[in-house]
C-alpha cells in the first residue's frame, strides 16, 4: 500500500444518474433515521462503478446525500483500497503480489502489465487498460491470479494473461475463471479421487 | 454511597462510581498513568496504549483510559510488565518519529519527550527507513509538522466534538494515515488554537509562536483575558516587555480548558501600534508631548467650563480606571458619563444585564432562546459550553435574529421583535418549549439591545422570562451576552448618565452641535471619528486607533497585560488581571492617569495608591472585593419599555478578528480575517451528528 491521495486533476462536478439515485435512495431507506451515514460504502461503490473511479465532487456528492461532514466520508474512502482514487481503464486489472500467487508466477503477469499498459496507475492511450498490484483477493488456489473489473481471471501464464488482455481490448468475448484445462478449483487434469460414487 | 465500586491500585484502595475507567481510579488513588490520546474533555479513542496497566487475573496489559473498572479490581501500575508494555508502546511510537528535538517548537513541553524519559530505551533498535509525511495547510494560526503526528486524533475529536467543526480528520491508513483537513483548509472555526494544545507532540505547533522562543526562558504571568466578557483564564508569556504567547488557564466555571483564537493569537497587537508618549495636537498636527504639557492644554480646556465635558468608557478598560472617571467627573459636576460606547440599552438592577444562569450553569439548562446574538462570534468558549449541553442531548435551542451557523442544531424562529412579541404573547410553538422546561434559558445579545428599541426589547426578554417560568428562586434563566470586557464594571459603578446628563448618543449630537465642547475618550474607539464634531477630544488609551486618530490630547496607557487590575464578566465574576510587563515608555496605568489629571483641573481625587482606590471603589460596589465570586443578583426588573419596533435584529460583531484596537493592530488577526475571507464558502455540517 502507498499513500492514497485524491487525483490531482477533478471533475467540476458529479451527479448520480438517476437509476443510480432511485438505487441509492433504497440503500439509505436501509437504516434507521439519524443513522443514514451507515450507507456511505455502498453510495460510494456505486458512484465508483458510474464513473470507474472516485472524483473528490463524488465523495461530496455522497457526503451530501447522507448528512455527512465531507471530511467523515473522505476518510472513508481513502481508508478503503477498493476505492480507486484516480481514473482506470476500461478493463482495471487488479493482480495479485501476494505469497501463493507470487510464488506461482505473478511477477511473470507483471512483465506483462509493464509490457501492455505500463506502470501501475498508467492508463494506455486507447483508455482501454491499466493496472495495480494487490494484496490476496482470496483465490490462492487458482494463483497467480487477476481480477479485471468484477471477474477472475485465474490459472494465469504470461502467454494466457496477455491473450486474455489483448483480447478484451479488441471487444471479445473471455471466458472468466481459469484459463487452462481447470474446471473450478478441482485438480488439473480431472478429478484424481472420488471418481466413482455414483 | 453504596453503590460505589472499590478498586485496588498499587495496594491503595480507592471507591470510584461505576463507570469510571481504570485510569481515572488510578489518579484518584495517585498513581500517574503515562496517555497520549486520552484527554478528560474529549471522548475516549484508546488508540495510543500508553496507558496500559496490569489487571489481575487479565490475560494482557489493559488499555486503562478505555476499560472501566470493575468490582474488586486489582490494578498494578508499576510492576516490570507494566513498563515493559510502555517501554514497548513508547519504541513503537519513536519509530516513526522524528529526532527533531532541537529544532521542534514543542521541545520542553513536549508530553512524548517527557515521556521518552520514563519509558524510551537508549538507542533505536529500527534501521529502516522512518516515514515522512508531507506538510498539511490549516490556516495561518496552525502549523503543522505532520512527520511528528502520533495518530492520537486528539485534535480529530478537538474539532468533531468541541469546535464543531468536523474539518479534520485522519485520511489514509495504517502506516500511511494522515492526519489533515479537508482538501487542506484553514479550519473554519473561532476554538482552532486550542488544537495547538491538545497536540501531544509537535505535529500542530502555533504558526505566528514559530521558532521565537523557548517555554523555559519565558516569564509565565497568570492573568485574565479582555477580548470578550467571558473573562476566560489565561497565561501570557512574556520574554522582557514583550508578549511572546499566550495560552489558557483551567478554570472550569469559565472557560475550562479552551480559549477562543482571538484572546489566544491576540499578542503581537499588544507589541505593535502602543502609545507611548503623550501627544498633543499643533497645527493640526499630533506631536508628541510630556505629560505636564498635555494636562495643561487639557485644564486650559476644562477649567471652568466642566458643563460642557464628557466622557465616554470603552470596551477594554478596567474597573479601576473607570472608577477615576467616574470619580472625577463627579468631582467636576460634569453628568455627562456613559460606558456605553455601543449605545446598549442597560442599566438598572445587576439582574437586567448578567449573564445570571452563569457558564457552567449552561450544562444544567434544558431549553435555550438565543435573542440577537451570535455567540460563536461573540463568545466563543461560551459557545462551546452551549454545545457540549446540545451534544449532551435534550436541548432544544431557537434563535430569533440574524441567521448564523452557531455549531449546533438551531430552529431559526424569526429576525426580529415580531416574533418575539409573538412568543410573549404565547402564539409561537416555542413558548411553549420554554414554559414547559424546567430550566429555561433566555439569551439576549447586545445586537437587540443596541437598538432604539433596545429598553422595549429587553422588557420583553425579560417579561418573556418571567412568563416562561425562567425566574425562581432556585434558577435565574434571564441572561444577557455582553461583548466588551469593561461593560459590566462600568454598569455596576455607574458609568452612567447622572441627573440631567447625556448618554452616548446625546454626547455624540451635543458634540456636534457645540452643546459639549471636551470628550474624554476612555479607551472608547468603536466611535467614527466624524461623529464628535469639532469637540476636543481627550484619548487616554494604549493603542495608535480610530480614537487615537481623532485626539487633540492623548494619553497612553497601559493594557490589560500590563496592569493588576479588576474586569468583571458577563456573568458579573470580578477577576483580577496581573502585570506580564511593564507598559512602554511614558504609558501608565489608567487610574494614575486620572489622579494626576485631577490635580491639574483642582478636583484632586482622594486616592494615591491603588489599594486606596479599592477601599473607595467596593464601598461603592462591594462585590467587585470578592474575587472570582459570583454575587447572585436577584430577579431582573423589566424597564419601562416603550414600544418595539418591528425590524430585525442586526448583527453584533461583524467581524471577530477586529472587536478593538488590540485586535485591529495585530497582524496575526489581520491574516485570519484574510483567510477567512478566501475560504470557499462550501458548505459544511454543523458537526451536531458528530
Ligand atoms: S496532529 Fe497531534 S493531536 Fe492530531 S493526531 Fe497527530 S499527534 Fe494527535
Ligand atoms: S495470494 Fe493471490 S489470491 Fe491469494
Ligand atoms: S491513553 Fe489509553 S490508549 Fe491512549
Amino acid at each position: 500500500m502507498s499513500v492514497r491521495r485524491l487525483h490531482a486533476t477533478q471533475p467540476e462536478s458529479f451527479a448520480f444518474t438517476p437509476e443510480n439515485i432511485e438505487w441509492s435512495k433504497g440503500q439509505i431507506s436501509k437504516y434507521p433515521e439519524g443513522r443514514q451515514a451507515s450507507a456511505i460504502i455502498p453510495l460510494l461503490w456505486q458512484a465508483q462503478k458510474q464513473e470507474g473511479w472516485l472524483s473528490e465532487p463524488a465523495i461530496r456528492t455522497v457526503a451530501d446525500m447522507l448528512d455527512m461532514p465531507y471530511m467523515r466520508a473522505l476518510e472513508v474512502a481513502t481508508f478503503y483500497t477498493m476505492f480507486n482514487l484516480s481514473p482506470v481503464g476500461e478493463f482495471f486489472v487488479q493482480l495479485c503480489g501476494t505469497t501463493p500467487c507470487w510464488l506461482r508466477g505473478a511477477d511473470d503477469l507483471k512483465s506483462v502489465c509493464r509490457k501492455m499498459i505500463g506502470e501501475q496507475g498508467d492508463i494506455t492511450e486507447d483508455g482501454k487498460l491499466s493496472w495495480l498490484e494487490v494484496e490476496c483477493l482470496g483465490a490462492c488456489v487458482n494463483a497467480p491470479m487477476v481480477q479485471i473489473n468484477d471477474d477472475f481471471y485465474e490459472d494465469l501464464t504470461a502467454e494466457s494473461f496477455e491473450q486474455v488482455l489483448t483480447d478484451l481490448r479488441a471487444g471479445k468475448e473471455v471466458a472468466t475463471g481459469p484459463q487452462n484445462t481447470r474446471h473450478t478449483s478441482e485438480p488439473e487434469g480431472g478429478l484424481t479421487v472420488l471418481k466413482g460414487t455414483k | 454511597m453504596s453503590d460505589r465500586i472499590k478498586v485496588t491500585v498499587d495496594g491503595i484502595d480507592v471507591e470510584v462510581e461505576p463507570g469510571t475507567t481504570i485510569l481515572q481510579a488510578c489518579e484518584e488513588a495517585g498513581a500517574e498513568i503515562p496517555r497520549f490520546c486520552y484527554h478528560e474533555r474529549l471522548s475516549v479513542a484508546g488508540n495510543c496504549r500508553m496507558c496500559l496497566v496490569e489487571v489481575e487475573r487479565a490475560p494482557k496489559p489493559v488499555a486503562s483510559c478505555a476499560a472501566p473498572v470493575a468490582p474488586d479490581m486489582v490494578v498494578f501500575t508499576q510492576t516490570d510488565s507494566v513498563k515493559a508494555a510502555r517501554e514497548g508502546v513508547m519504541e513503537f511510537l519513536l519509530i516513526n518519529h522524528p529526532l527533531d528535538c532541537p529544532i521542534c517548537d514543542q521541545g520542553g513541553e513536549c508530553d512524548l519527550q517527557d515521556q521518552a524519559l520514563g519509558y524510551g530505551g537508549d538507542a533505536s533498535r529500527f534501521d529502516g527507513n522512518k516515514r515522512a509525511v508531507e506538510e498539511k495547510h490549516m490556516g495561518p494560526l496552525v502549523k503543522t509538522i505532520m512527520t511528528r503526528c502520533i495518530h492520537c486524533t486528539r485534535c480529530v475529536r478537538f474539532a468533531t466534538e468541541v469546535a464543531g467543526v468536523p474539518e479534520i480528520g485522519a485520511i489514509g491508513r495504517g502506516e500511511d494515515m494522515e492526519i489533515t483537513t479537508y482538501l487542506e483548509a484553514a479550519l473554519d472555526s473561532e476554538m482552532s488554537g486550542n488544537v495547538i494544545d491538545l497536540c501531544p507532540v509537535g505535529a500542530l505547533t502555533s504558526k505566528p509562536y514559530a521558532y521565537t522562543a523557548r517555554p523555559w526562558e519565558l516569564k509565565k504571568t497568570e492573568t485574565i483575558d479582555v477580548m470578550d466578557a467571558v473573562g476566560s483564564s489565561i497565561r501570557v508569556d512574556t520574554r522582557g516587555r514583550e508578549a511572546m504567547r499566550i495560552m489558557p488557564r483551567n478554570h472550569d466555571d469559565v472557560n475550562e480548558e479552551w480559549l477562543s483564537d482571538k484572546s489566544r493569537f491576540v499578542w503581537d497587537g499588544l507589541n505593535t501600534q502602543r502609545l507611548d508618549t503623550p501627544y498633543v495636537r499643533r497645527d493640526g498636527k499630533l506631536a508628541a508631548s510630556t505629560w505636564n504639557d498635555a494636562f495643561a492644554v487639557i485644564a486650559e480646556k476644562i477649567n471652568g467650563k466642566a458643563d460642557k465635558l464628557a466622557a465616554i468608557a470603552g470596551d477594554l478598560v478596567c474597573a479601576e480606571g473607570q472608577f477615576a472617571l467616574k470619580s472625577l467627573m463627579d468631582n467636576l459636576g460634569s453628568p455627562h458619563l456613559d460606558c456605553r460606547q455601543d449605545g446598549a440599552k442597560l442599566s438598572g438592577p445587576r439582574a437586567n444585564y448578567l449573564f445570571n444562569t452563569t457558564i457552567a450553569g449552561i450544562e444544567e439548562a434544558d431549553a435555550l432562546l438565543i435573542i440577537g446574538a451570535n455567540p460563536r462570534v461573540e463568545a466563543p468558549v461560551l459557545n462551546s459550553r452551549i454545545r457540549k449541553r446540545f451534544m449532551m442531548g435534550q436541548f432544544p435551542i431557537a434563535m430569533i435574529g440574524a441567521p448564523a451557523d452557531l455549531t449546533y442544531d438551531v430552529s431559526h424562529i424569526g429576525a426580529g421583535t415580531d416574533t418575539l412579541a409573538d412568543l410573549l404573547a404565547g402564539q409561537h410553538g416555542f413558548a411553549d418549549v420554554l414554559k414547559n422546561a424546567e430550566r429555561p434559558m433566555i439569551l439576549v445579545g447586545q445586537a437587540a439591545l443596541t437598538r432604539d428599541d433596545g429598553d422595549a426589547v429587553l422588557a420583553a426578554a425579560i417579561q418573556l422570562a418571567e412568563n416562561s417560568g425562567a425566574i425562581s428562586p432556585t434558577w435565574n434563566g434571564f441572561n444577557v451576552l455582553h461583548l466588551a470586557a469593561a461593560r459590566v464594571a462600568g454598569l455596576d459603578l455607574g458609568l452612567l448618565p447622572g441627573e440631567g446628563g447625556k448618554d452616548t448618543a446625546g454626547i455624540l449630537q451635543a458634540a456636534k452641535s457645540g452643546d459639549v465642547e471636551t470628550v474624554i475618550l476612555y479607551g472608547a474607539d468603536e466611535i467614527a471619528g466624524a461623529a464628535l464634531g469639532e469637540a476636543f477630544v481627550v484619548y487616554i488609551g494604549s493603542h495608535g486607533d480610530r480614537g487615537a486618530h481623532r485626539a487633540d490630547v492623548i494619553l497612553p496607557s497601559a493594557a490589560y497585560t500590563e496592569k493588576q487590575a479588576i474586569y468583571v464578566n458577563t456573568e458579573g465574576r470580578p477577576q483580577m488581571t496581573e502585570r506580564a510587563a511593564f507598559p512602554p515608555g511614558e504609558a501608565r496605568e489608567d487610574w494614575k492617569i486620572f489622579r494626576a489629571l485631577s490635580d491639574h483641573l483642582a478636583v484632586t481625587l482622594d486616592f494615591d495608591t491603588v489599594e486606596a482606590l479599592r477601599v473607595k471603589m467596593f464601598a461603592v460596589a462591594p462585590h467587585l472585593a470578592q474575587l472570582d465570586h459570583i454575587e447572585p443578583a436577584g430577579a431582573p426588573q423589566a424597564p419601562e419599555g416603550g414600544a418595539m419596533t418591528s425590524d430585525a435584529f442586526g448583527v453584533a460583531v461583524e467581524d471577530f478578528y477586529f472587536t478593538n484596537p488590540i485586535a485591529r493592530a495585530s497582524a496575526t488577526m489581520a491574516a485570519c480575517a484574510k483567510a477567512k475571507g478566501e475560504r470557499a464558502p462550501a458548505k459544511q455540517g454543523t458537526g451536531s451528528h458528530g
